[in-house]
Formats: C-alpha cells, structure tokens, sequence
C-alpha cells in the first residue's frame, strides 16, 4: 500500500463518519436531558428517505435537509409527548418508532428508488488543502464533514461551558434541583429532545445526500442502532461521542478497502466487525471487569486510566420527572 | 345509556379506528382506492384454503416468539434480540437437517427441533451473560447478535452449505422429505407445529400463572431492586427466562426452516422476532391475547403481500398499519391515563 492509497482510506472513514457524528451528538444531547429516544434507526431511514425524496424533486439539498430535520423532530415529539405527557415506557414507544419508520420509509420511497439526484459537494479550504496527508484528508473535504465538525463542537461548548448548557444537564442529571434553580424541566427535555431529533434526521439526510448518494430499501438501516451505542461508548461527551464515531467509521471503510485488496478473507469476516466492536465497546466501558483490571496498574495510573474508560449515565436518563 | 359512557365503551376501539384512516390516507395519496385495498388484503388473508393455511403458517413462528417473549417481558427484559435467537434457531434445524440426512424423519425431526432449540437458547444466553456479567444492556447485546446471526447465515449459505451446483446467495439445496415437518394438504402449513405450539403456550401460561418461578419474574420485572432484597437472585431469573425465550424463538425459526420454507434461506426470519415484540406490547403483556393478536397480524402481513402483487403497492404497508395500530394504542388506548392527563392540567 502506498502513502496515496493510505491518504484516501484515511479520508474516506472521515467521511463516513460524518453522519454518525451529527446523529451521535443529537442523541448525546437528548439523553443528556434526560430522554432516552430509542427511535433513531426508523428515524435516520425515513429522513435518509425524505431528504433525498425532497431533494430530487426540488433540485435543492437545502429543502432536503430541512425536510430531514423536520421528519426527525416530528418523531422526537412523539417521544417527547408520550413519554413526558404521558408517562409512558420510553424504550416501548422508541422501539415501535423504529419499526414504523422504516415501514415508511420503504413504502413513502418506493418511487425514488435508484435514482440519480442531487448531493452534497466538496468543499476546500484554500492554502490548507496543499497541506500534505492533513490536507486532503481534513481540508479537501465534503461539505457534510464540516457541518459535523461544527455541531460536535458548538454541542460540546453548549453542554459544559454555558449556563442554559448546565440547565440542560441539570435536567437529565438531578431534575429536583435543576427545578428548584428555577428550570422548567419537562419543558427543557421537550425542546432538547425535538433539537436532538432535528440533528439526527440530519444526520440521515447527509447519508443519503453525501456520502451513498441516492435512495434504496433499508439504505442506513443499523446505523441508528450503531449511533445509540456510541452514545454509551462516548460517556455521553459529543467529543468522546465523535472519536467513537470516527472509530466505527473505520472499521467500515477499512472492510470495503479490505474486501477489494485482500483475497481469500470472507467478505462476512468484515461486516461482523461493527457489530462485534459494539459488544466489545459496550462491555469495555461498563463492566467491572475494567474496574478489577485497574487494580492491577500502577496507582497514579489507576484513576486517569478509569477516567478515561469508565463512564456513567446522566443520573435521571430514562426517570421521568414530576413537578408538584 | 348516555352519548359519554357510550363514547367510553367504544373507546378501546378508536386506535383501530385511527390507524385505518391514516392507511386510507397514505392508499389516497398514493392514488389507491382504499377499498379495493381492504379487498385484496382480505383476499390474500383469508381467499382461499391455500391462503388461509399460510395465514396459520405465518402465525405459528410468530406466536412462539411472543409467547417466548411474555416470559422475559416479564421480567422486565427488552429481549430484542429475539430475532436472531429465532434465526439460529433456523440454522440449528439445518445443521441437524444437513448432518443427519440419512436418518427416518422421527429420528431427525427431534434432533432437529432440539438443535434448533438449543441454538436459540445459546444466542439468548450470550445476551444474558453479557447482561449479567457485563452489564451491557440486551437491547444492545440482542441486536449486535441478531446482526451477527443473519452475517454468518449468508457465510453458511454462500460457503459451507451452498447447494452442489454453485453457491447462489438465496438459500441451500432443499432438505430431504424426512427432514420436513409433514405439511398439510400440500400446503405450507404442519399441523405438528400447531400441537407443539399448543404445548408451548399452555407450559408458558402455567410457567407465568401458578409457579413460583412466575412470581419472582414479575417481582423481578416490576422492581428489581426489591426483588434482590426479597432474595430473587436478578442473575438467575434473567438467565433462565432468557433461555427459554430464545429457545421458544428456536421452535419458531425451525419451523420457518422445516415447514414455511424447504431449506435455510437468506432472508430466513422475515422480521418476525420484531413483529413478536409488537404483538406483546399491543397484547398488553397478557398471554391470553397473544395468539389472537399473533393472528390478526398475520393476516394484515400476509394479506399485503397479495396487495403488491395486484396493486404494485409496496408490502411495507403492512408494517405500518401494525406499527401504527401499537404505536396509537400505546398513546391513546388507555383513557385513564388521558383523563388524568387532562386532570393535572387544569391544576396547574
């Protein structure tokens, strides 16, 4: 393998990652307040579906993504209502979204299967793009890389370093005290819960307008579920949350450079990597078996080795919260 | 009897009521005539002997993983990943089928419900290990698997069990008649699946109803903390109810191999093992409604299947009218919880 051919692998699992970024950050900061929406896989298809429906039919990527966040929102407020309104079990309400979207999404886009349309572009920075290796693989790169960029960042600054931010987290973390500061808790978790959908329906449109242009059954199906577990994996950090992103994007980009350079390895060897990599994350970060590891580490590496593996849920994730 | 107690009765009703209308809707925009929809799923349903027969066969794997699926629902477990504890379940039948080829059929048919039964049960117990022992969550653990089962059954299909004439991705070459459990009237339904499956739903309701064993689930999946204190080791309760879900689920994915199908094909669970979960949560998590739940979800699948055939309407229309029938009864079903809605926001 070349320097070349090794520029472009690194470009390409950056690009493919882009999209679980947004969907991650969009889910971190629901869960953050509080909401757990478990609708993400139905709900990236039928933006995915959307986006590119509206996209094609108005020649602009604008319309779609707008009409992606808008289907993302919707069903966020489905979650919203019924699992803070009503009280209900927000896994059961989540898990029906999930099949009820992807129902939709085949049947709403069974005329825009296969089509060519519009996408998104590239984007290069001048100057910074001549950099080598760094250039084009972070400054010669789709408009979508960008905006994802963008919102782990703005997310990551909302959530630790402002007051509404702390607000936020008080919502999910220990909603009795953020109330008594003076937070309308519920109304909190309904607007972050909508603004976390808003993300990730995005985060469909950009599947289906940069990076596997175009519309087909069950075209992002399991990326949702992907980006629920890297929510876990992230600690519930956008930062933390893009790394693991970044992290899954690889493995899939390394599996199709793998599949075409390789010979005698099945080509099912490499699509089982996600999927073993999410038992294998999931199990790192919240077993005790990190803990009892730990033990075994020098002392001053003990609690910067914890900090950086271990993670802990926002408190009152999943507890609905009533005021009196 | 007055208009308001009339509209309260008539009240659990409204979500059926609610989900046709937003069908109609979505056969309208699509320039269908509702009717003739309604007709042709009908047809497809119930049509001809030939179809009801395939209504009854698409409903018993069903029935078996929601059955399988009251056990760990009640003990407070999201066992999504009963679909791929059903589709191992196909593929232990096949490996029996595969291995003992030469055997008389009641030799084989047991080796293979057995197999297929314990294939199942292993996929749920790495999900409950991993949950006991790792403290992932099964929702995350079931569907890495039930991914990783429908992987390795395209392996198989493609590599070791390819037919002799070149490895297609469809399926295998199919089993010997032996293998096959004994159809009706040419059809592909088997009677012995319904006598299996009536074993399996009167043991669960028992299992649930009249044993300790029963008890401590509930405990277990109304408060697992209390459960521990009471002495319900959460361990052991969630290992064993998961084991009998998947191997419930094992029943159904062998006879999707043995009876729907003739050989262990690509596309081997037909999103069952997620349907089941729907038929649970619109059941309400009570056993006695899930066989007729099963049934009318059956129907509406099977039914659509014939509306793409006459109307060139994609099948998915099936699946939103289930998922939207859950998801409105889910809402909307239990006035009560509505009345006290409206209640706390007039005091507020």
């Amino acid at each position: 393998m070349n320097e070349l051919l090794i520029v472009k692998i690194l470009s390409s699992i950056i690009l493919q990652s882009a999209p679980l970024m947004i969907a991650v950050t969009g889910e971190t900061i629901t869960e953050r307040a509080g909401v757990v929406n478990l609708s993400l896989d139905g709900k990236m298809l039928l933006a995915a579906m959307t986006g590119f429906a509206v996209a094609y039919t108005t020649d602009s990527v604008y319309l779609g993504f707008l009409a992606a966040a808008l289907i993302g929102a919707l069903f966020a407020l489905i979650v919203a209502f019924g699992s803070i309104t009503l009280k209900l079990n927000q896994v059961a309400i989540g898990f029906v979204l999930t099949l009820l979207g992807s129902s939709l999404s085949a049947f709403l886009g069974q005329n825009f299967t296969r089509l060519p349309g519009p996408s998104v572009g590239k984007f290069s920075i001048p100057y910074l793009k001549d950099l080598p290796v760094l250039g084009p693989m972070f400054f010669d790169q789709n408009a979508i890389f960008y905006f994802a960029v963008l919102v782990v960042l703005a997310a990551w600054w909302w959530l630790f370093r402002t007051q509404p931010g702390l607000y936020l987290r008080g919502a999910g973390e220990r909603p009795e005290a953020a109330f008594a500061r003076g937070a309308g808790v519920n109304r909190l978790r309904y607007f972050y819960t909508l603004l976390g959908g808003a993300l990730v329906g995005v985060a469909g449109a950009a599947y289906s307008l940069g990076i596997k242009i175009g519309w087909s059954e069950n075209h992002t199906a399991g990326l949702g579920w992907i980006a629920l577990a890297i929510v876990i994996f992230g600690g519930w950090s956008p930062i933390r949350g893009a790394i693991g992103a970044i992290l899954f994007g690889a493995t899939k980009a390394l599996a199709t450079v793998f599949q075409q350079n390789v010979a005698g390895v099945s080509v099912q060897t490499f699509n089982a990597l996600p999927w073993v990599l999410m038992i294998v994350v999931l199990l790192l970060v919240s077993s005790d078996w990190v803990v009892r590891a730990a033990a075994w580490l020098p002392p001053r590496l003990r609690g910067p080795f914890l900090r950086l593996v271990q993670v802990a849920p926002p408190r009152a994730l999943g507890v609905e919260f009533k005021q009196d | 009897m007055t208009l308001k107690s009339f509209l309260q009765r008539l009240w659990p009703i409204m979500p059926t009521i609610a989900s046709l209308a937003f069908i109609a809707a979505l056969l309208l925009a699509f320039g269908a005539d509702p009717r003739t929809a309604l007709e042709a799923v009908w047809q497809g349903a119930f049509g001809s002997q030939d179809r009801i027969l395939s209504t009854v066969a698409f409903w018993v794997p069903l029935t078996f993983c929601a059955i399988g699926l009251m056990l760990t629902f009640t003990a407070g477990l999201w066992n999504i990943g009963i679909e791929g504890q059903m589709i191992l379940g196909a593929l232990g039948a096949s490996w029996a089928a595969l291995t003992f080829k030469d055997q008389p059929a009641w030799v084989l048919i047991p080796l293979e419900i057995l197999a297929a039964m314990m294939a199942g049960a292993l996929w749920a117990a790495i999900s409950a290990i991993l949950k006991t022992h790792g403290k992932v969550h099964e929702i995350f653990s079931g569907l890495a698997l039930t991914n990783l089962a429908i992987i390795l059954t395209n392996y198989l299909i493609s590599g070791p069990w390819q037919p002799p004439e070149g490895g297609s991705f469809r399926g295998t070459a199919p089993f010997a008649t032996a293998a096959l459990l004994p159809r009706y009237a040419e059809s592909r339904f088997s009677p012995l699946s319904l006598v299996l499956l009536t074993l399996a739903f009167i043991a669960a309701a028992i299992l649930l109803g009249n044993t300790t064993w029963g008890l401590k689930l509930k405990a277990l999946g109304r408060n697992p903390r209390s459960a521990f204190l009471l002495g319900v080791s959460s361990n052991r309760e969630t290992l064993t109810a998961m084991l009998l879900c998947g191997a419930m689920a094992g029943l159904g994915g062998a006879v999707r191999v043995l009876s729907w199908f003739d050989s262990l094909r690509q596309s081997i669970s037909g999103g069952i093992g997620f349907l089941a979960l729907l038929v649970v949560m619109l059941a309400a998590y009570r056993i006695l409604w899930v066989p007729f739940v099963a049934f009318f979800f059956s129907a509406v699948l099977q039914g659509s299947i014939t509306l793409q055939l006459r109307t060139q309407l994609h099948s998915s229309l099936g699946g939103i009218l289930t998922g939207v029938l859950v998801l409105f009864t889910l809402l909307f079903g239990d006035l009560n919880n509505l009345k006290r809605l409206r209640k706390s926001a007039r005091n507020e």
